[in-house]
C-alpha cells in the first residue's frame, strides 16, 4: 500500500495543481478529516467546519488585499482550517471561525525576519482553548490502532518529502517516542504502553502536519534538528512531569519563540513553497 | 414533561440494572486488586468509582462490593502522597446507588394519540487483619525489604497502612509476609508505581470494628488528596482478570465533561426508537447493547453514558442528589448555604427539575463505562476536564402505537401504514445495536398486520 502510493506520487506532482506541496497536504488533511468524521465519531458539526473555512479564507483575502500581496494564494488558509477542524472541539458555532480568523491574522501580524512566527493552526488552537469558553481538544479522539498509524505515516511522509522538511518530523517522532521508551524502561512498564503511544493518531498528525510546517521552523538543518529535539523534550515533560493534557501543541507553542533566535544565530535561505526547496546538503 | 408511575418503576429498574450488570460478571477490576489469604476465588466484584475533581484536588470513593470472606479482603491502591488519617473517610454506599440511579441509561416513553384527533404527542418519562502494632515491630524487616510503613490507621471497619517502597520485589514480599496472598505478576505490576515514587494505600477489614458497624457489607473507602495527576491506576486491578472487565466511573467536576486523553471517549448510540416490547426487558436490552458496542470497538473505547449539570435533569431517572449527598460523593466545592440542586423530594411528580436560579456552585456529572481486557487497556486511564457542557444521556425511546380501528377514519389507514414502517425501523435499530437476530426481534414485536397497499392499488385508488 505504501509502495503503491509512493509510486503514484511523482506522477501526480507533474500536474500543475500539485506543484505546491500544500496541495498534497490539503488532500491528505481532507482525507483525515473525512476519516475522523465518518469513522471516528468526531464531535465536529459540519457547520463549524464550514464557518471555519469561510472565516479563514475571508481573513486571508482581507490581509492579502490590505497588504497588497498578489503572489500569495489561499492554500495555507485551507491547510490551517483543516488543522483547526481536526483539532478544535466546541459547544458553540462561533469558536471555529474566530479561531480561524486569529490563526490567519497571526500569519500577517506576528512576523519576525520576514517569516510568520507561529504555525497558524497551533496558535489558533492554543488561543481558543486558553481564552474561549466551551472549547477543548480531544487528544484521544483517534484512538490508537496501528492500521491507522501506518496510514498516517504514509500520508505524512509524502507531504514532508514534498516540502523537504522530512528531518524535523522524523527527529521529533524519534525523540518523543525515544523519551517514552526511556520512561517505560525506567519505570519497568509494559512495552504495550510504548506501542499504545506509537499508535496515537494525534502524535503522528502533529509530527507530519504541524511541526513540519516549513515556514515556522529554523531554516538550517542543524538548528532544525535541535529544535525538534527541544519540542520533543518539552512535550514529554508537559505530559509526564506536569501531567497536563495537550502536551504536543503546548510544547510547540512554547518553543516557537526559539525559531527566530535559531534563524538569527544560524542564517540560511528561507523556505519557499512554490520553488524547489533548498536541498539539505546545500544549506550550510 | 411529567413522569407517570409505571415508567418510574422501569427507570428505577434501569438503575438497579446498572448495578446488577456490574454484579453479574465474575472478574472485576479495581483501582487496586483484592488479594486473599485462602485459595478462594479472588476477584473484585462491581467496580464503581466516584472521582470528584477540581483544580488539583481529588476525592476518590471506591465501592467495595466484596463477596468473599471478610478476612480475605484486601485493597491496594497507589496514591501520590502519604495520606493523613483525616484524608481518609468511610463513605456511604447509598451515595453510589443514588448516583447510579440518577445517571443510569433510561427509557423515555411516548404514546401515539388517536390519529383521528389532532396529533399531539405526550412525552412520558418515562486478608486476615494483622494487627497494626505487629507491623511496627517488624520495622527492621521492613527496612530490609525497602518497605516503610508511613502511617497506619484504623478507620471504620478498615485497618489501613500507607506504604512506601523502594523496590517492587520487596513490596510483594512485605505483602506476602504480612498475610496477603498476592496474585502472580504482582511485583511486575507494582514496579512502575514504586519507581514513580507513589505510595501504597493498603486496606483490610478489622473484623471487630466491622462487627460494631452492624453492616453486612463493607462501606466505601474515600480519600482526599492534592496532585496534578488526574488519572486512575486501573492496571493493578487486571491481575485478577479473567476475560473482559467492567468499570463505571462517575466523575464530578465543576466546569465540564470529562474524557480520557489516552483512549477514545465515545458517546453510546442513544436517543433512538426501540420496539415497545423492550419496555419490560430494558435491562437485558441495554446489557446486550453495551456488550455489542464494546465488542464492536474491540474493547478499546471508553463510553460516555451520561453527562449533565447536576442541578437539573430531563427526564430524571431519579431525584437529583441533595447537597449532602453530593458532599457524601466527595464534592468539596459546594458553598454550603445555597443548595446546588432544586431536588424534587418525595412523591412521583416533577421528574424534570428546573435549572437552579444561581448562586450555587455547579456540579457536572460524567458517567464513563468501560469494558476492557489487559491487552486493550495497556495504560492507566488519564483524564481531562473539557469545557464541553452539552448534555448527553443514554436515553432510548419507546413509541406505543395507537390501538384503534384502522377503518375509524381516513387518517387511520395512513397512520397504520406509518406505524408498520416505523416498527420495521425500530426492529432494525434494535438488531443493529444489540447484534440480535432481526427475524427473532420481528417475531417478538406486535407488528401491525396492516399490509402496505400494492402499487396498483395506489394507482387506481
Amino acid at each position: 500500500m505504501v509502495g503503491a502510493a509512493v509510486e503514484v506520487a511523482p506522477t501526480i506532482r507533474k500536474l500543475p495543481l500539485f506543484a505546491d506541496a500544500r496541495a498534497f497536504q490539503i488532500l491528505f488533511l481532507a482525507t483525515l478529516l473525512s476519516i475522523g468524521v465518518l469513522l471516528r465519531d468526531f464531535a465536529l458539526q459540519p457547520l463549524q467546519m464550514l464557518l471555519a473555512f469561510a472565516a479563514g479564507l475571508a481573513t486571508q483575502a482581507f490581509w492579502l488585499k490590505r497588504l497588497e500581496l498578489q503572489h500569495r494564494g489561499f492554500l495555507s488558509a485551507i491547510v490551517t482550517c483543516c488543522g483547526l477542524s481536526l483539532l478544535l472541539r466546541s459547544d458553540t458555532l462561533w469558536v471555529h471561525p474566530l479561531a480561524a480568523m486569529i490563526a490567519m491574522s497571526s500569519k500577517f501580524v506576528l512576523r519576525v525576519n520576514g517569516k510568520h512566527l507561529y504555525n497558524p493552526a497551533n496558535l489558533g488552537v492554543i488561543v481558543a482553548i486558553s481564552l474561549l469558553p466551551g472549547t477543548w481538544v480531544s487528544s484521544g479522539q483517534w484512538g490508537s490502532d496501528l492500521a491507522l498509524a501506518v496510514w498516517f505515516l504514509m500520508l505524512g511522509t509524502i507531504v514532508t518529502q514534498r516540502a523537504r522538511r522530512l528531518d524535523v518530523s522524523w527527529v521529533f517522532l524519534g525523540a518523543f517516542l525515544g523519551l517514552v521508551a526511556l520512561r517505560v524502561a525506567l519505570l519497568g512498564q509494559s512495552w504495550a504502553i510504548w506501542w499504545h503511544q506509537f499508535g496515537n493518531g494525534a502524535l503522528l498528525l502533529f509530527a507530519f502536519f504541524m511541526i513540519s510546517d516549513p515556514m515556522t521552523i529554523p531554516n538550517r538543518t542543524g538548528p532544525r534538528v535541535a529544535y525538534a529535539l527541544i519540542v520533543a523534550l518539552a512535550a514529554a515533560l508537559w505530559q509526564y512531569a506536569l501531567f497536563k493534557p495537550n502536551a504536543l501543541i503546548w510544547a510547540l507553542f512554547l518553543c516557537t519563540p526559539l525559531v527566530p533566535a535559531f534563524d538569527r544565530l544560524f542564517p540560511a535561505r528561507r523556505f519557499e513553497w512554490q520553488q524547489p526547496a533548498v536541498p539539505a546538503s546545500v544549506a550550510p | 414533561m411529567r413522569m407517570t408511575l409505571p415508567l418510574r418503576s422501569i427507570l428505577s429498574a434501569a438503575g438497579v440494572f446498572a448495578a446488577a450488570l456490574l454484579l453479574s460478571t465474575q472478574a472485576r477490576a479495581f483501582c487496586g486488586f483484592y488479594v486473599g489469604k485462602a485459595d478462594a476465588k479472588l476477584f473484585n466484584e462491581a467496580s464503581q468509582v466516584i472521582l470528584a475533581r477540581d483544580g488539583e484536588r481529588s476525592v476518590i470513593s471506591m465501592r467495595n462490593d466484596f463477596q468473599g470472606e471478610l478476612t480475605d479482603f484486601a485493597l491496594v491502591v497507589p496514591v501520590p502522597v502519604v495520606l493523613q488519617k483525616s484524608q481518609i473517610h468511610i463513605g456511604d454506599s447509598k451515595v453510589f446507588d443514588r448516583i447510579d440511579a440518577y445517571s443510569a441509561p433510561r427509557l423515555a416513553e411516548y404514546f401515539d394519540p388517536n390519529p383521528c384527533e389532532q396529533r399531539r404527542l405526550r412525552e412520558m418519562d418515562a486478608a486476615a487483619p494483622a494487627s497494626v502494632g505487629a507491623l511496627a515491630q517488624k520495622a527492621r524487616r521492613d527496612a530490609a525489604l525497602g518497605v516503610s510503613v508511613e502511617a497506619s490507621y484504623t478507620i471504620g471497619e478498615y485497618d489501613i497502612v500507607i506504604l512506601s517502597a523502594t523496590q517492587s520485589n520487596g513490596l510483594e514480599t512485605w505483602l506476602r509476609e504480612n498475610g496477603y496472598r498476592i496474585p502472580a505478576g504482582a511485583s511486575r505490576a507494582l514496579q512502575p508505581y514504586v519507581r514513580q515514587g507513589l505510595k501504597f494505600f493498603v486496606a483490610k477489614v478489622n473484623l471487630a470494628e466491622q462487627a460494631k458497624t452492624g453492616f453486612s457489607y463493607l462501606r466505601p473507602l474515600q480519600f482526599a488528596f492534592e496532585s496534578p495527576r488526574f488519572m486512575l491506576p486501573v492496571r493493578l486491578g487486571m491481575l485478577n482478570a479473567r476475560g473482559p472487565q467492567d468499570l463505571v466511573i462517575y466523575v464530578l467536576t465543576r466546569n465540564g465533561r470529562v474524557e480520557t486523553t489516552n483512549y477514545r471517549t465515545v458517546k453510546l448510540p442513544a436517543n433512538v426508537e426501540l420496539p415497545s416490547y423492550v419496555r419490560s426487558e430494558f435491562p437485558s436490552v441495554y446489557k446486550a447493547l453495551f456488550s455489542a458496542q464494546a465488542k464492536r470497538e474491540d474493547y478499546r473505547v471508553v463510553w460516555t453514558e451520561y453527562f449533565w449539570d447536576m442541578a437539573w435533569c430531563d427526564p430524571c431517572a431519579a431525584d437529583p442528589l441533595s447537597p449532602d449527598e453530593l458532599r457524601g460523593a466527595g464534592v468539596f466545592w459546594l458553598d454550603g448555604d445555597s443548595p446546588p440542586v432544586a431536588a424534587a423530594q418525595g412523591g412521583l411528580a416533577a421528574p424534570m427539575v428546573k435549572p437552579r436560579l444561581g448562586g450555587a456552585q455547579p456540579v457536572m456529572l460524567t458517567r464513563l463505562h468501560l469494558r476492557y481486557t489487559p491487552e486493550t487497556l495497556p495504560e492507566d486511564l488519564v483524564f481531562q476536564e473539557t469545557q464541553d457542557r452539552q448534555n448527553y444521556q443514554a436515553r432510548y425511546i419507546l413509541r406505543h402505537a395507537w390501538r384503534g380501528d384502522p377503518s375509524a377514519c381516513p387518517e387511520a389507514q395512513a397512520y397504520f401504514d406509518e406505524v408498520a414502517r416505523r416498527q420495521e425501523h425500530e426492529a432494525q435499530t434494535l438488531a443493529n445495536l444489540t447484534g440480535w437476530d432481526l427475524t427473532a426481534i420481528r417475531g417478538r414485536m406486535d407488528m401491525q398486520a396492516i399490509s402496505a397497499p400494492q402499487w396498483w392499488e395506489r394507482l387506481w385508488k
